[in-house]
């Protein structure tokens, strides 16, 4: 594709800094009209950063604003806030949605900017007592639906939609806005299943077709090769590529993205097949879980000594939900044996008494601390649950925490899993989303516990750290003797890390297969039993 | 097969049951009590009709909040404070009747619209906590009421009428008569059915009141605040003006509690000055909860069933007690008593429901599964 005359953005030599701390360095880049720009990049290239910048936030003012300029149509623009940028045609779609629960999606769709008729107690007190228009809502979000291509029940509440509805409900409310001439996708499948993420491909697709430039963020690479017109490749803060997505492959992006050859993901033949007479560790049977999106029915799973158990599937057939359900975070019910004895469910602390750890998908909210520093997020449960890093004085009577030995301990593994940050004493919250989990794994790992359920590690985190994260669940698992189960969307690094894996379909397993199985075999346990 | 149905049919009955416990302990407390008490029917039915008449208003005025999320409004005594400022203004200037009353009510706009104002910022600052914080605001502008009345009216606000001043020639008497406005409201246009005094008027304008509720839903500003009621920081993300949306809540329910504490008055046909407004919101808020609804769903239904159940018991209850225990101090006590139970029970439900449902989520899966495993 080429472009006509001026293209619809220019981000020209866009520098940015967070307290001396260069992010971005010269961004330079044109998206043209009705163009689809793929960005991809590491986690902490600066991707969201310059989105940010582009979008107008708040952090970026708080936090010395940036250099360089931006230029819409021709015109160079600053928003002070994303309200301005939403004026100049500017649309966003978060990774957390910002949606209604108790609103049907024609109302969140249109919220704020209702179409209003006009009434008597308006004109004494002011717009508010307009009434709406409930017809002219129906039709325009009918029409953004429609622009959109994906069909979704307008009329359906939030919050008994399926997650993949409430992803296409907010690009619809973007699409409403007839000013809307860029749209920003920030990692839009990341939720969706195979074939909602085909859908919403489409209707890329379809919009570009219709004018609007899309700049489409997402980890799964050959996405960008499906609907891209061009690539931007960023690591560590500069734009390494600028390419037409033509002439591109997903490994050639990998190569830029990490500045190196990665090794080519096969399932690796080369795992040593571990003994298989050895003892059942933790058996579960008929287990079910009342979590929401991700039911668990009727599993029954037996799990050997010091192997590496993979749960796959595909998203919301609820292999997240049987961690969450034998940890006790989830309602659950059924019977868990570790060890020879009975696991209570529904109660945390008596798994964790078991010497269990759990590394949730969630690492925002349930797996870290955001506001403390790396040294309390890697010894506080150690702390709270073996006593361990604790000093007793007067016999027992008073417990004193031993600031050396967690410091010790959390910089050797913030060496051994190469977390990025300034010193142990930084703030969670400060990490980029692939170090945060690497924190998390951290804490497990201090626990040293005899099980591990390590659910998603590498969700959302890029192609260098993904692989550290494996090598050191490895490492752990052959040191330790530690029993490992990994839940993971990703088959090809559960292929690559796992001795055995089970496939949920439907609440159910649908069948366990060792590692070596060909991929066609597990593509039809995926879809074994989805409704 | 219709094994299935009728269990279904069980489930649903239980439901019902449970999500409606409150209101269903209470007619069966004045199922029991109405014989024992004794009173006639009409005579039952014309204090209910009364009562309604006279509390409806106030109780419809907690909707606003509840719909903005901010829970049950304590603060709604700041509104019967306001109409009582007017009212003792209006009683001494010795406007009666008609024209007294709604001049009261056009009077108390300005103070409890302030103090809606002063309210609803104090709860903005106090976000997750709007209950408690206004339930305290209460005594502390109980504080400056008592002031106004008590020491600056006289000297500062002039009073003209000795009649409703305190002997010591400032302040304000513990009760002033508003004989000559008492019921002018509720006689306008009233009808009686056979003994049973109906006062259609006032029930029109509580009527206008629950077609705006209606009304309001549908315009922006409702909107608005069931947006702001659901989720906070989306409706500040679209835009939405949360803080302002909230205060405006609030204000509208102080300044509707100042028309309801004006038509209060005047159906009971004196003032009195300094406990008056201690205990509206307090009933308000029980009537509301009597009749159903929750800290964070009510309807104009809930408010109706309410007062109705909730005066019902008051009535009786007296009457009952004396018949039973021979005192009727205890029946007495027993009303108090309860009311305070119920807001305290609808506290609880409101986090125990959410606990329940989900419970509830998890024991339907296992009964499926043990199903399944039957059919084996």
């Amino acid at each position: 594709m080429t472009d006509n005359g001026t293209p619809l953005l220019q981000m020209r030599n866009i520098k940015k800094d967070f307290f001396g701390n260069q992010v971005l360095t010269d961004i330079n880049f044109t998206l043209g009209a009705g163009q689809v720009l793929g960005l991809c990049g590491e986690n902490g290239a600066g991707k969201s950063t310059l989105m940010k910048i582009l979008f107008g936030m708040d952090v970026i003012r708080e936090t010395g604003g940036y250099s360089g300029e931006i230029l819409i149509d021709g015109k160079p623009v600053a928003f002070h806030t994303p309200f301005d940028a939403l004026t100049a045609g500017i649309g966003m779609v978060h990774q957390e949605f910002s949606l209604i629960p108790g609103f049907t999606a024609t109302e969140n769709i249109l919220l704020d900017r209702e179409p209003q008729k006009k009434t008597i107690l308006a004109e004494v007190f002011g717009d508010r007592l307009n009434t709406l228009d409930y017809k002219e809502m129906d039709r325009r979000a009918a029409a953004a639906i429609q622009k959109m291509g994906v069909a979704i029940d307008p009329n359906m509440t939030i919050s008994s939609m399926p997650v993949g509805h409430k992803q296409f409900t907010e690009i619809a409310r973007e699409l409403s806005k007839d000013q809307l001439k860029l749209l920003i996708l920030d990692e839009p499948t990341a939720v969706l299943t195979e074939k909602e993420a085909e859908a919403l491909l489409e209707s890329i697709r379809n919009m570009a077709a219709q004018g609007i430039s899309i700049i489409f963020i997402t980890h799964r690479l050959h996405e960008i090769l499906a609907v891209c017109d061009k690539v931007v490749v960023m690591r560590d803060g500069y734009v390494v590529q600028d390419v037409p997505a033509a002439g591109t492959s997903v490994e050639d992006i990998t190569r830029w993205m990490v500045g190196r050859d990665v090794q080519s993901s096969s399932a690796q033949t080369a795992v040593q097949i571990k003994n298989t007479s050895a003892k059942t560790i933790m058996s579960i049977q008929h287990l079910w879980v009342d979590m929401p999106g991700e039911t668990v029915r009727n599993v029954s799973l037996d799990i050997r000594e010091g192997e590496i158990l993979g749960i796959g599937g595909l998203a919301g057939q609820g292999k997240l939900g049987i961690p969450n359900g034998i940890m006790g975070l989830y309602e659950a019910g059924g019977t868990v044996e570790f060890d020879g004895k009975k696991i209570p469910l529904n109660s945390p602390r008596k798994c964790l008494d078991a010497s269990l750890a759990f590394v949730s998908e969630d690492r925002r909210e349930v797996g870290l601390l955001l506001d403390e520093s790396l040294e309390w997020n890697v010894a506080f449960p150690a702390m709270q649950i073996q006593n361990k890093f604790l000093k007793n004085l007067l016999g027992g009577l008073i417990k004193w925490r031993d600031e050396k030995g967690i410091r010790s301990v959390t910089q050797k593994y913030i060496d051994q899993l190469q977390i990025k940050c300034t010193s142990s004493k930084q703030k969670a919250k400060e990490l980029s989303g692939g170090n945060q989990q690497k924190v998390c794994l951290a804490k497990a790992f201090a626990l040293e516990p005899k099980f591990l359920f390590v659910s998603e590690p590498t969700r959302g985190i890029d192609v260098g750290a993904k692989a550290l994260v494996l090598e050191a669940l490895k490492q752990f698992n052959r040191d330790s003797g530690v029993t490992v189960v990994m839940i993971s969307s990703e088959l090809e690094e559960l292929r690559q890390t796992c001795d055995r894996i089970a496939i949920i379909s439907g609440g159910r397993v649908a069948g366990i297969l060792p590692a070596a199985a060909s991929s066609e075999e597990f593509g039809m346990l995926m879809v074994s039993q989805v409704k | 097969m219709s094994q299935k149905k009728n269990a279904l049919a069980g489930k649903k009955a239980l439901e019902l049951l449970s999500g409606n416990a409150v209101p269903i302990m209470f007619i069966i407390i004045c199922a029991i009590f109405i014989p024992l008490a004794g009173f006639s029917p009409s005579y039952l039915l014309n204090e209910i009709i009364t009562r309604m008449g006279r509390n409806l208003f106030l109780v419809l005025c907690l909707l606003f909040p509840i719909m903005a999320g901010m829970g049950l409004n304590f603060a709604m005594t700041l509104g019967a404070m306001g109409a009582e400022i007017a009212v003792i203004l209006v009683a001494d200037w010795q406007i009666w009747g008609i024209p007294g009353v709604v001049l009261s009510m056009i009077l108390s706009i300005p103070f409890s619209a302030l103090l809606g104002f002063i309210c609803g910022t104090l709860q903005n600052m106090s976000k997750g906590r709007e209950m408690i914080t206004s339930y305290i605001i209460n005594f502390f502008i109980n504080g400056w009421y008592l002031l106004i009345v008590l020491y600056t009216m006289g000297p500062i606000i002039p009073i003209i009428h000795s009649s409703i001043m305190l002997p010591r020639g400032y302040g304000i008497r513990n009760t002033v008569s508003l004989l000559n406005m008492r019921q002018c409201l509720d006689d306008l246009l009233a009808i009686r059915i056979s003994g049973v005094k109906i006062p259609v008027f006032t029930f029109l304008l509580v009527g206008l009141l629950c077609l705006f509720i209606v009304w309001f839903r549908r315009t922006k500003l409702g909107q608005d605040m069931r947006a702001v009621g659901q989720d906070m920081q989306v409706a500040k993300d679209a835009g939405i003006n949360v803080d302002r949306t909230r205060i405006l809540s609030v204000v509208m329910s102080t300044v509707c509690a100042g028309f309801g504490m004006v038509i209060y008055l005047q159906n009971i046909g004196n003032l009195p000055t300094y406990t008056g407004h201690s205990q509206i919101g307090m009933f308000c808020i029980a009537a509301l909860l009597v009749g159903g609804a929750s800290v964070e769903k009510a309807t104009i239904g809930n408010a109706f069933l309410g007062v109705t159940l909730f005066h019902l018991m008051f009535i009786v209850a007296p009457s009952a007690g004396k018949v039973i225990t021979g005192d009727s101090m205890v029946g007495e006590y027993f009303r108090v008593f309860l009311s305070y139970g119920v807001i305290t029970i609808a506290l609880i439900m409101y986090e125990a429901k959410k606990r329940m449902e989900k419970s509830r989520a998890g024991q339907e899966l296992a009964q499926a599964q043990k199903e399944e495993e039957a059919a084996q």
